[in-house]
């Protein structure tokens, strides 16, 4: 029988009860949600709710347990392959190598996305315009700031335009005027029609998300604009939203 | 035993601090004094020089020029003084992974010749919260947990001072609350604690702060008198297309800097060149609708990105 | 198939940018080949030869001249009775004593028949198979010669006596060796890892920061494996006498006391490592090239030194094992007491003294 979600072009991402078992532990409990195209989706939660671990699923990386999802249309449990070639991921962890050149970078990740050389270059050239980076070219990646180092690993990870880009605390530590650029730049990538699906500690950036989900010991416990998020909760921002729901947490200690 | 009963003596004084590593200069000229149990805030981000100031007070490292002081002893030629009476918390998690939380308090105890009966009235507050964990593994607690424990390790031998680096980094922020307020705690006994954060919202919480970036401090006072140094005005903005907002306000030449801050656009301007009435107008023919302007206080954030941009 | 070409490029940008990698990947198999191809040989030259002769007739004289004329052979001295046989042995003057009966050359004309003794230390059975052989050769040759000249069949019986090793028990070659490597591994690498370690987690931070003396850090971390050596020494010691029948055949107290010292100096390098490396693999990777190599191939524990190259033979010098290793021949295999290893404890107290002395020193009080 097929099982696949019908694909409808303007969900992006689909989860369908998506569950992750380690063992008995449900790191991912039964989590529902679709992500439209075009939307910058915040997803948050604290460290050991489940965050990563679903990322990992809807990337590619980690097959689900249980329930069902596609990313761009395709089947996260079958079609992985597919699913990776169809998005952009950044970590605050890895983006970059530290001894390649900027330009290196560029080419490497651009031809692992099966980029044409021509292709590459142009875009190459634009890029450095757009990004002011003209002297920093030659630089090895690991000797430029963390803030350039956020903005360029960003802009390679949708150098060859995918569908949907995920980012895993992109902007930890990093100055709060090169952390704002970073996310002008995501604005410009949506407005392109690249839809972002990322996840913060800050949570004046998930003001900035069009919609945003919770995520408390596995479960998704809110999800809805920030806006309404606030209405819903009765609170003055969302980390007061945070805040109330994250002490609800059981899998906060030991 | 600890203090010098000298007033005059600060609890941490720099003159002239340099250090450079390779070609980047990690810190320039810094000059700095703390004051005897104040809570005293390092705010700035990844790379500003924070980690490298401590370490140059915690005498783990040289400056290259300048003089330090802690509890009026010189880091350089006293290290062996300070190294006695500082608690310090570095950057990472730092403790020993496969040693139970008890051996592990054990351990420092001891290496500062002292016993957790000793000053257990000090970390009770905090120990207390992890005390049913004892038995585990370092490794194998949550963030909050570790923070506790390694804050509870840094206390354990009653220090005059305590350096806490980046303690909230990495911490879910139930737990950063919840630190911060065992901080405050603390200052009532006493002890002098100087806490270095990349989260500009923490800065209110201490008594005065010194905004860092690329190796200079911008600005040191209490939050409230940075603040108040604000220039211009600052007004909140909102509308329904925040994205285009923002490109506008931009845009309009009389406004002096536009930023997004969550829900809302800070943008600075010189209301004697331009008062809300006109902004409104321009939004208005822009093609915005639902705009709600209104005039606030500068966060702290708002006073670091001015000042950073000058 | 470009997504494959373009990761290759970039591992070898990777490589080509590591510079230690570099050296490592290029100039290890040179250096190595170098070694073997001309440094290094199992081959036996210039074996020192002591020649036992009471009467200094021609026969005699012509077997010494080409034993002395053979590359393989060097006769260093000529003793003129069989108490000095011992004492060329204990003394290490030579490794092969040849005797020539009473009145060699008289018997040899009249009676056609004489003996030579070939005294060999059996230590190295391996070489001491080879340098009988050719010595056996060498006399064989002079035999012929005089058969050719005049037609009397002339027979010179060589007689071989293995010394120390009578069962040429390849064990007694290798015990040594073994427990030389072994103690410097356990001792030098796993120290420095364990001190490096503490660096690597940031503890190392937190211990600094104290008014605990560095020196404590230092003593901790040194007395685990040092007590972990003495096992290991007595497990080796154990299994050696008992299983595999290498007998210590000297003073066991000796042995004990030059063991501990080659410790202490063991222990001193991977305090010395640990100052040099920043991280654990650094650690390893000084030690694991820096000693085990050098211990494997310089020691003497495989090739003999006296076959090494000038140049070879003063690196060797350098490298602790090769003291201990000959120590440890003398005492468990040649039988001789504490006067006969005194050069051999003198160079490993000065090694350790030197050695702690800088690793002191570099021992840093801060973090940088």
């Amino acid at each position: 029988m097929n099982n696949t979600i019908q694909y409808n072009s303007n969900k992006v991402i689909v989860a369908e009860n998506l569950t992750k078992k380690f063992g008995n532990f449900k790191a991912v409990d039964h989590i529902s949600f679709e992500v439209e195209r075009g939307e910058i989706f915040g997803f948050l939660g604290a460290n050991g709710a489940g965050k990563t671990t679903a990322m990992r699923m809807l990337c590619g990386l980690s097959i689900p347990s249980g329930g069902k999802g596609t990313v761009a249309g395709y089947d996260i449990g079958t079609q992985t392959e597919l699913v990776k070639k169809s998005i952009g991921y950044m970590s605050q962890k890895f983006s970059l190598y530290d001894d390649l050149k900027v330009w290196e970078n560029i080419e490497l990740f651009g031809g692992i996305y099966g980029m044409k050389s021509p292709e590459i270059k142009e875009k190459t050239d634009a890029l450095m315009k757009v990004l002011d980076f003209e002297n920093e070219r030659d630089k090895l990646v690991g000797s430029l700031p963390l803030g350039f180092k956020q903005k360029l690993a960003f802009s390679v990870s949708i150098f060859h335009n995918p569908q949907v880009v995920f980012l895993d605390e992109p902007t930890g530590g990093v100055d709060p005027i090169t952390r704002r650029q970073f996310w002008e730049l995501i604005y410009e990538a949506t407005s392109r029609g690249i839809t972002v699906f990322v996840t913060t500690h800050y949570m004046d950036e998930a003001e900035y998300c069009d919609r945003v989900s919770i995520m408390v010991d596995g479960k998704i416990e809110a999800l809805n604009s920030p806006k309404n998020l606030r209405k819903q909760f009765n609170a003055d921002s969302m980390d007061d939203v945070f805040q109330q729901l994250a002490r609800k947490a059981k899998r906060v200690d030991g | 035993m600890y203090k010098q009963n000298n007033n005059q003596v600060a609890a941490v004084r720099c003159e002239s601090i340099s250090k450079s590593y390779g070609k980047t200069q990690a810190l320039k000229d810094i000059n700095l004094e703390v004051n005897d149990g104040e809570i005293f805030g390092i705010i700035g981000p990844d790379g500003a020089g924070k980690t490298t100031l401590f370490r140059t007070l915690t005498t783990l490292i040289l400056a290259d020029s300048g003089t330090a002081s802690v509890d009026g002893f010189d880091v350089v030629k006293e290290y062996k003084e300070i190294r006695k009476r500082v608690g310090y918390m570095p950057g990472r998690f730092s403790l020993y992974q496969d040693l139970t939380v008890e051996e592990n308090l054990n351990f420092f105890a001891t290496v500062f010749n002292t016993t957790i009966e000793e000053n257990y009235e000090l970390v009770k507050d905090i120990y207390q919260q992890i005390e049913p964990f004892k038995k585990r593994r370092a490794g194998k607690l949550s963030g909050g947990m570790k923070q506790k424990l390694a804050l509870s390790c840094a206390l354990i031998h009653k220090p005059s001072i305590l350096f806490l680096d980046e303690p909230t980094t990495g911490v879910d922020p139930v737990s950063r609350k919840e630190f911060w307020g065992m901080l405050k705690k603390l200052k009532k006994q006493g002890i002098t604690i100087l806490v270095s954060t990349p989260y500009m919202d923490e800065a209110s919480l201490c008594d005065r702060i010194a905004l860092i970036q690329a190796g200079e401090f911008l600005m040191i006072d209490s939050p409230e008198n940075i603040v108040n140094q604000y220039q211009n005005k600052l007004w909140a903005v909102q509308s329904d297309n925040m994205h285009k907002l923002l490109l506008d306000l931009r845009a309009n030449e009389l406004s002096q800097n536009c930023f997004a801050f969550g829900e809302k656009h800070h943008v600075s301007v010189d209301n004697d060149q331009l008062t809300m009435r006109d902004l409104k107008e321009y939004l208005v023919a822009k093609g915005h609708s639902n705009i709600e302007l209104q005039e606030i206080k500068p966060t702290i954030e708002d006073c670091f990105m001015q000042l950073s941009q000058k | 198939m470009k997504q494959l070409f373009s990761f290759i490029r970039k591992e070898f940008y990777h490589i080509l940018r590591d510079k230690t990698t570099i050296m490592i990947l290029l100039l290890m198999p040179i250096i190595q080949i170098i070694l073997f191809g001309f440094a290094l040989t199992t081959e036996v030259k210039d074996t020192q030869v002591a020649v036992l002769t009471t009467t200094n007739d021609e026969a005699s004289s012509r077997i010494i001249d080409k034993l002395n004329a053979s590359a393989y052979f060097d006769v260093v001295a000529k003793i003129h009775n069989e108490d000095e046989i011992q004492t060329v042995f204990r003394d290490a003057k030579a490794k092969l004593v040849v005797v020539f009966e009473d009145h060699f050359a008289e018997k040899l004309r009249h009676t056609g028949k004489a003996h030579i003794q070939l005294i060999a230390d059996a230590t190295d059975p391996n070489a001491a198979t080879s340098f009988t052989f050719y010595a056996s050769n060498i006399i064989n040759s002079y035999q012929l010669e005089l058969m050719s000249e005049a037609k009397n069949p002339y027979q010179i019986i060589p007689e071989v006596k293995m010394l120390y090793n009578p069962q040429m028990e390849g064990a007694f070659n290798f015990v040594p060796g073994v427990l030389g490597m072994i103690l410097i591994l356990i001792c030098a690498m796993m120290t420095s890892i364990a001190i490096v370690r503490e660096k690597e987690m940031g503890t190392m931070e937190i211990l600094l920061v104290s008014p605990m003396k560095p020196i404590y850090t230092i003593l901790s971390k040194i007395t685990p494996y040092f007590v972990l050596s003495c096992v290991n020494f007595a497990t080796i010691m154990l299994l050696s006498v008992f299983v595999l029948k290498v007998p210590i055949a000297g003073s066991f107290l000796s042995l004990i006391l030059v063991s501990f010292l080659y410790i202490f100096v063991a222990l001193a390098l991977g305090l010395l490592i640990s100052t040099m490396a920043s991280t654990q693999i650094a650690a390893m990777l000084i030690s694991g090239m820096g000693l085990m190599i050098p211990v494997m191939l310089l020691s003497g524990m495989i090739f003999p030194i006296e076959n090494m190259p000038v140049p070879l033979q003063i690196v060797s010098s350098i490298i602790p094992a090769r003291w201990y290793i000959s120590a440890v021949k003398s005492i468990m295999i040649q039988g001789l007491g504490f006067s006969s290893i005194l050069k051999e404890v003198g160079v490993l107290a000065l090694m350790a003294t030197v050695l702690i002395g800088i690793s002191m020193k570099k021992f840093k009080v801060r973090l940088e």
